[in-house]
Formats: structure tokens, C-alpha cells, sequence
């Protein structure tokens, strides 16, 4: 029962605050909406017994990218001081594309039959993880982190001042 | 006696039980409770916390410090705690009241949050989770984004200013920091804080200080203080992100700032000073909650000495004793730490062995960074500035 409640309240909370993102005349508020959807999200996967994922979903969307957002916005204070313009001569494209990929998403959950263990999540999820990353999935773990790293070199590449 | 905490779980637990509590409800109150005590522990330690500083810093620089309140002046802090609940809250013109209102409750939260995961003894844990660590890295997020809130929502240049300067600093710290943090998470094979804790035979201060080191620095820039204080440079930006903030709501904000750098030295002890582990903690684990307070007191003692004795930084040399320094520095002795370990594993050496290797290690990486360090600031030099026009009083002019 409790849990149903909580996941309830996490979902209300998760879905009213990305309502707000998109709603939001002012863009600050929206990024700050936004760190709440993802409370949400990780509150849910916390439900999940997925305490790693939850732990690195608040790590990296709100510890990284929400930072990033916010202070970018923080930044150009242009932004801020304009009412922005909410939508253009195409957002009933838009609209239709975006329940065309919601409707497919919806179908997708529906129709798959997903796996379902019948013991208990094991406890120490996070060294069978790092185990079978270096393990049996070594090769995409190396492909992703090279390509993370090229990433990295080259923002510092862009963003370096021309001598 | 000797497991005084347990014994009253136990009692409350039968009590509640007999009582007709259902099972879920009753560990529901538990753990309540326990957050609670651990709350409010937290705010009682800050109210001595404060006091030990102000005395602390009169001593090191020469004066008394607070002497009027009661002996001692102990009763100081009380009286400021009183003098700030009569304050008036003024909320500046223009401010976004939500984010204004919601910034130091979130800068109290995040501090606070850290606590859940400590282990205060051997049995006494608050959530053992595995990803203990992480954990603590990731509470942390919100303690940026409430510096951010307040600099935002006060509408005030200095405040906004100070947020993103001090954004600046605890985002690029942060990477050090959590380098240094896996060195013990590796040599204790877990993310767990007990485990962790447990693993330390010997301290892993002993095994790794070179991690305990660079973890301290970070750490340091992570509360914000001295010689980190540059996001609240009094003569540059009033106050920083806090500039608007009045009566609690200050106090708030000087209150997590507080109790963050005790949080520090409760890191401190976990991760590198063994936690609750000494003389008879085993046997008596009411004896590990107060070596565990006493070690993150004496940390916190040292962080003060530290910050009272140093001058701030510029804002380019915090960013060059970061990037160019930590960073560096905090990678490669991950690796190197990796590496010895991995090597050592392979041929079962003694225990005092493979200490002494590892103690070895961190101080030739230590010694070659600090002389690399050294050759490459001689070449920088100092830009020599043309001699600016002074203001001089008329008729003294010499021509």
C-alpha cells in the first residue's frame, strides 16, 4: 500500500513539474521545474530498488546538467528579462510529432512482454554491475568512454581562445 | 550499557509492539526518531561548533574572542541564536520570493542529507546503503543549486556575482574531490560506508595520505572558507550569494556552513580515520559514536587552524591550484594506488608490507608533483603593471 502511495506522489510530483518546465514563461523557473522531474525520476527508481541508478540520475541530471542549465541561463541575463515566445507557426507539428512518439513509446511498454524475476533484487547490485561492465561488456564500455573522452578534448579544442 | 543505543530500539520497539503498532509502522517511528536525534545532535554540536571557533579565532589571532556570556563566554552562542530569531526578514525589491524563500532551507537540506548514510558505531547505522559514496557525492548537487538560487533570486549584482564564482569553485573542486574519495572505495572493494569503515586496519590515512590530502583541500573549497572564502570576499562582493539574506534565513545559511564543516571532518574520519574504530569499540559500541565525534572534532579543529592562517586566494590561482594541481595529482594516484594494489594482491604480502609500499607510493607522488609544481611556477611571472595615476593633494605636485 505505502509503496503505491509514494509512487503515486512521485509520479504526481515528476509530471506536474515537467508540465511546469514546458509552461513556464520564465525560462529560470523552468530549469529549476526541470531539477524537480528529476527528484521525481529518482525517487521512483529509489521505489524500483535501483538505488544506483537513482543515486547517479541525481548525480548527474541535477549535480551536472541542471547545474550547467542554470548557470548558463544565469549567465546570459538577456534571457531572463524578455517574455519568451512560447511557440511558433509550427507548433501544431510539433504537437502531432510529439504524440505520434508518445503513442508509440505507450505502445512499446503495452506490447513487450518484460522479463520478470521471480526472487528478490539482489542487495550488491552495484559490484555485479561494475563486474559485468568490465567484464562482459568491456568493448562498449571502452567504445563510450573513448568517445567521451574525444568529446571532452574536443569542447576544450572549441572553447579554447584563438592565439 | 555497552550498547546503550540498541537497548533503547529494542525497548521502544517491544513497547510500541505491545502496544498493537503494526510491524511497518513501528519501524516507521524508529527510524524516525533516529533521523530526528540525528538532527537535532547536529544542530546542538553546531551550537558549540560555533562558539569553539570564535574562541579558536581569538586565540589565533591574539584577542580574547567572546569572554561576556557566562564563563568562558559560552552562553554567546545562545544569545546570538536569540538575537537572530528577532530579526525582521527583509526581502529585497525585485526578488523572486519562492527561490528567495526556498534557498536556505535547501543549503540547511543538503548539509543535513549527508548524515543519513554515516555509521556512528558498529551497529549504529543510519541507511546502510551500497552506494554510500555516491550518495554522498550526489546530496552535494543540491547544496550548488541552492547557492545558485539565492544568488539568482535575490536580484543583486554581488549576490549573483558570488553564486557564480562559488559555482565555479564547487564545480571544478568537486572532481578532486571525488578522485580522491575512490582511493578508500577501492581499497576497501565496497561503496558502503560501514564496510568501508571496517576495512581500515591500519587508518587508510596511513595507506593512502596522499587522497586524505587532496580529499582535505577540496573539501576545504567545497565549504566555501578560508583561504576558499572568494565567493564571499568581503571587499569584493559584500557578502556573495548571501548578501540580501536576513534574521534565520542568514542564519540558516551560516548554520550549514558550520555544520558542513564538521560534516567535513565527519568525512574525514570515515573515509581516512577510521570511523568509529578504537581501544574496546567493538565491545562497547557507545564508546564508537563518541570516537567517531571526536575524531570529526578534531578534523573540524584543524580545518579552522587551516583557514584562520592562510590568506585568500585570487580567483586564477584557485582555478590553477585546481586544474593544474589537484586534478592531475588526484588521477594519477588513483592509478598508481590501483596499480600497487592490484600487484600486491598477487603475492599475499604481510599486512605491514603492504602498508609501507603504499605509504611509499603517495609520498614519491606527492614530493614529484610538488617539485613539477614548483619548476612550472617559476616560469610564470608576475605581469608588471604600468604605473597608474594616483590622486595626489593640489600644490604637491613636483614637476
Amino acid at each position: 500500500m505505502v509503496p503505491i502511495i509514494i509512487f503515486g506522489l512521485s509520479s504526481l510530483v515528476t509530471l506536474g513539474a515537467a508540465l511546469a518546465v514546458v509552461t513556464n514563461k520564465n525560462i529560470l523557473h523552468s530549469a529549476f521545474y526541470l531539477v524537480l522531474a528529476f527528484v521525481g525520476v529518482a525517487s521512483i527508481y529509489v521505489l524500483l530498488e535501483a538505488p544506483f541508478i537513482a543515486v547517479v540520475q541525481v548525480m548527474i541530471y541535477i549535480g551536472a546538467i541542471a547545474i550547467l542549465i542554470v548557470f548558463a541561463i544565469m549567465l546570459t541575463r538577456r534571457i531572463l528579462s524578455e517574455d519568451l515566445i512560447q511557440r511558433n507557426s509550427q507548433w501544431i507539428l510539433s504537437a502531432m510529432g510529439a504524440m505520434g512518439l508518445f503513442l508509440v513509446l505507450g505502445w512499446i511498454v503495452y506490447s513487450v512482454k518484460w522479463p520478470v524475476v521471480q526472487q528478490a533484487v539482489p542487495e550488491d547490485t552495484i559490484t555485479i554491475l561494475g563486474q559485468e561492465l568490465l567484464g562482459t561488456y568491456v568493448v562498449p564500455f571502452e567504445i563510450a568512454s573513448v568517445l567521451l573522452l574525444a568529446a571532452l578534448v574536443g569542447s576544450i579544442i572549441i572553447g579554447r581562445e584563438r592565439e | 550499557m555497552a550498547d546503550l543505543i540498541n537497548l533503547i530500539e529494542t525497548w521502544i520497539k517491544t513497547l510500541l509492539l505491545g502496544w498493537g503498532a503494526s510491524e511497518g509502522l513501528t519501524e516507521f517511528t524508529l527510524q524516525a526518531l533516529g533521523s530526528v536525534l540525528v538532527i537535532i545532535f547536529c544542530f546542538v554540536i553546531v551550537i558549540a561548533l560555533i562558539w569553539v571557533e570564535r574562541k579558536l579565532a581569538g586565540r589565533i589571532q591574539d584577542r580574547f574572542g567572546p569572554n561576556r556570556a557566562g564563563p568562558y563566554g559560552i552562553f554567546q552562542s545562545f544569545a546570538d541564536i536569540i538575537k537572530i530569531f528577532t530579526k525582521e526578514y527583509v526581502t529585497p525589491t525585485g526578488a523572486e520570493k519562492g527561490l528567495f524563500n526556498i534557498a536556505p532551507v535547501l543549503a540547511m537540506a543538503s548539509v543535513l542529507a549527508i548524515w543519513a548514510v554515516f555509521p556512528f558505531a558498529m551497529n549504529v547505522v543510519g541507511a546502510d546503503v551500497h552506494v554510500g559514496v555516491l550518495y554522498i557525492v550526489a546530496v552535494g548537487a543540491f547544496g550548488i543549486l541552492a547557492i545558485l538560487m539565492a544568488g539568482w533570486s535575490s536580484n543583486n549584482r554581488y549576490a549573483l556575482l558570488g553564486a557564480s564564482r562559488s559555482v565555479a569553485m564547487l564545480i571544478s573542486y568537486e572532481i578532486p574531490m571525488v578522485v580522491s574519495l575512490l582511493v578508500p572505495v577501492l581499497l576497501a572493494h565496497s561503496m558502503k560506508l560501514s564496510l568501508i569503515v571496517e576495512a581500515q586496519q591500519p587508518w587508510f590515512i596511513f595507506v593512502a595520505p596522499l587522497a586524505a590530502l587532496i580529499f582535505l583541500i577540496s573539501s576545504m573549497a567545497e565549504i566555501g572558507k578560508a583561504p576558499f572564502d572568494l565567493l564571499e570576499a568581503e571587499s569584493e562582493l559584500v557578502a556573495g550569494y548571501h548578501t540580501e539574506y536576513s534574521g534565520m534565513k542568514f542564519g540558516m545559511f551560516y548554520v550549514a556552513e558550520f555544520l558542513h564543516q564538521f560534516t567535513v571532518g565527519a568525512l574525514i574520519t570515515i573515509f581516512f580515520l577510521g570511523g568509529w574504530s578504537g581501544p574496546f569499540a567493538v565491545q562497547w559500541p557507545i564508546l564508537g559514536v563518541v570516537y567517531f565525534y571526536a575524531k570529526s572534532f578534531i578534523v573540524y579543529v584543524v580545518i579552522s587552524w587551516i583557514r584562520l592562517s592562510l590568506p585568500r586566494i585570487r580567483i586564477d590561482e584557485m582555478l590553477n591550484l585546481n586544474w593544474r594541481f589537484l586534478i592531475p595529482v588526484s588521477f594519477i594516484n588513483l592509478v598508481a594506488v590501483a596499480i600497487a594494489d592490484r600487484v600486491m594482491m598477487d603475492f599475499e604480502l604481510a599486512r605491514w608490507i603492504y602498508v609501507l609500499v603504499m605509504f611509499g607510493t603517495n609520498i614519491i607522488i606527492l614530493l614529484a608533483a610538488l617539485m613539477l609544481a614548483e619548476k612550472s611556477s617559476k616560469a610564470v611571472e608576475r605581469e608588471e603593471f604600468s604605473p597608474r595615476p594616483v590622486a595626489v593633494p593640489p600644490g604637491s605636485e613636483s614637476k
